[in-house]
């Protein structure tokens, strides 16, 4: 009895697994397919046109290609020094007691808010701040564009890396800093020579996790990109990302080609995330100790 | 006795309100080995650990009264300054596993900043290595991780790292407790070379560890100094009835 009861608990935790694998594979399948009709028509150009004119049968997803990359590389870059920067106050500093848990909730906290009200923070207070500093500096003052996209992504992205970068920094063994205070170091430079070589493939682990969120982010970004489907010539110009560009044209597209064009971007949102990650996974592994 | 190179007058160590350490007076003398023995839980790791203040790190960490290195204050000196000074050695193998045995052996001034010229660095690894009987063994795979070796050659390539300062003083922590009978008897015998250049003060407890690398011996007796002396004497004629009743085994 308890033999069938085992085995039937490890049958259905195989059944789980491979529920997961079907998933992902009947997703590929499915963006693949209904992606199909906008490469017949276009071939592989839809890759690398920079012309998105749905009303003229144009579909080129270069703009959002470029847009999801820029504003997530841009988020990336503003939200690594608070990241880190909390990564090491947390997980070297005040590693327990009442002050690390408040700010190890506080930071947590960011992440579990929901886009839509990051959106609406970003198009009410971020928005005219962004405008102010374009009109100082002589650019077009939409408000609205990458910049401010990233902006809202970097806030929302610090505390996956936080986190992970605490978790990591927390684990780095006290002898190692021991050895190193033992030869005069200061904390400083423990941090720099012993703490951070040691848990460098974690922190990059969480970097990655943050990029992948930036990536993908798309209400708060479809409110505060601007929404415009040229090439993007500015870091102020409005633009759209892979994301943005679905979320704001799936229910106006009422052709077919322009339907599957849509999916398209969905697949190459997908393969983009997923180069990522590999790419990601490669380096990880080779800065792990 | 000789020279004396550290002295503590009324040393008491704490953990918050806790007091681990009670009235220490005791003076080491310069190029000799002194072994802090006694049981588990006596207080003799904290007692290193005041000499190169480390046990101010630890959370709640106090240090009361008074150590002198030479005749300068160390507890007034800044503990940078004291630690570039008295080398140190943990109970377990600690090379730094992100560097190379040569980034190891240098790590002392690549830690402080220290510019040295490649000539000048390579000389100190050299002779650094080579007072660790390690030279021999490692000269050819000196940019591989120093996690790659044996437990003994990790020991000794961290005594290789503490001595590349030039330190006054070196404390040794346990340093043979987690390696088998070889490597120990292999790190015994280095000690005991070291001496000439160099002021050993070491933590165990074993008697017989004491008995073979240290000149003076001290009992420690939660958190009391009871007896200090040159080990031959301690050893065959113990003043006080606990360190006798250590050294023949009925506690600890």
């Amino acid at each position: 009895m308890t033999f069938n009861r085992d085995k039937l608990f490890e049958k259905s935790l195989t059944l789980s697994a491979w529920l997961v694998v079907i998933l992902v594979a009947a997703m590929c399948l499915s963006l693949v397919l209904y992606a199909l009709p906008v490469f017949r028509t276009t071939g592989f150009g839809f890759l690398f046109h920079r012309l998105w004119d749905p009303l003229q049968g144009k579909f080129g997803a270069m703009p959002f290609l470029v847009g999801t990359l820029l504003t997530s590389f841009l988020a990336l870059l503003f939200s690594l020094p608070f990241s880190l920067a909390i990564a090491i106050f947390l997980g070297e500093y005040f590693n327990s007691g009442k002050i690390a848990l408040f700010f190890q909730n506080t930071t947590s906290l960011l992440a579990g808010i929901p886009s839509v009200i990051y959106g609406f923070w970003g198009l009410f207070v971020l928005v005219p701040l962004v405008r102010k500093l374009e009109i100082k500096l002589g650019v077009l003052p939409y408000g609205v564009g990458i910049f401010t996209a990233s902006l809202i992504l970097s806030i929302m992205i610090i505390p996956y890396a936080a986190s992970v970068g605490r978790e990591v920094i927390s684990l780095v063994p006290s002898e190692l800093k021991e050895a190193a205070y033992a030869l005069g170091a200061t904390r400083w430079e423990v941090i720099r020579h012993v703490i951070f070589p040691y848990a460098r493939s974690g922190i990059f682990a969480g970097i990655l996790l943050s990029l992948g969120r930036a990536i993908g982010e798309t209400m708060a970004v479809t409110m505060v990109i601007g929404n415009n489907n040229q090439f993007p010539t500015s870091l102020f110009a409005p633009a759209n990302t892979m994301a943005s560009v679905i979320a704001n044209e799936f229910t106006e597209a009422t052709s077919d080609v322009y339907l599957s064009a849509l999916i398209a971007i969905a697949l190459l949102l997908f393969l983009v995330t997923t180069v990522i990650n590999i790419i990601g996974r490669y380096i990880i592994e080779k800065l792990s100790v | 006795m000789g020279d004396k190179i550290l002295t503590t007058e009324h040393l008491y160590a704490y953990y918050d309100q806790h007091c681990v350490l009670k009235d220490i007076n005791m003076a080491i003398p310069k190029f000799k080995a002194t072994a802090i023995m006694g049981p588990s839980g006596c207080g003799k790791t904290t007692l290193l650990r005041c000499f190169n203040r480390l046990h101010e790190l630890s959370p709640g960490g106090r240090i009361e009264g008074k150590i002198r290195l030479r005749n300068t204050d160390l507890l007034s000196l800044n503990p940078i300054q004291v630690r570039r000074r008295i080398g140190m050695v943990f109970q377990r193998p600690n090379p730094f596993p992100t560097m190379s045995i040569y980034e190891n052996v240098i790590a002392g001034y690549r830690l402080n900043g220290i510019k040295l010229s490649q000539n000048k660095a390579d000389e100190i690894v050299e002779q650094a290595l080579k007072k660790t009987a390690l030279w021999d063994e490692v000269k050819d795979v000196l940019y591989r991780r120093g996690t790659f070796l044996s437990g003994g050659q990790q020991q000794r390539l961290c005594i290789a790292r503490a001595l590349a300062m030039n330190p006054e003083v070196l404390l040794l922590d346990e340093p043979t407790s987690a390696l088998d009978p070889k490597a120990t008897a292999h790190i015994e015998e280095l000690i005991v070379g070291l001496k000439k250049s160099v002021t050993i003060v070491i933590v165990t407890h074993s008697i017989g560890q004491a008995g073979r690398v240290a000149d003076y011996t001290a009992f420690l007796y939660l958190g009391e100094l009871i007896e200090f002396g040159p080990t031959e004497r301690l050893f065959t004629a113990p003043k006080d009835k606990r360190t006798e009743e250590y050294l023949s085994g009925k506690f600890g």
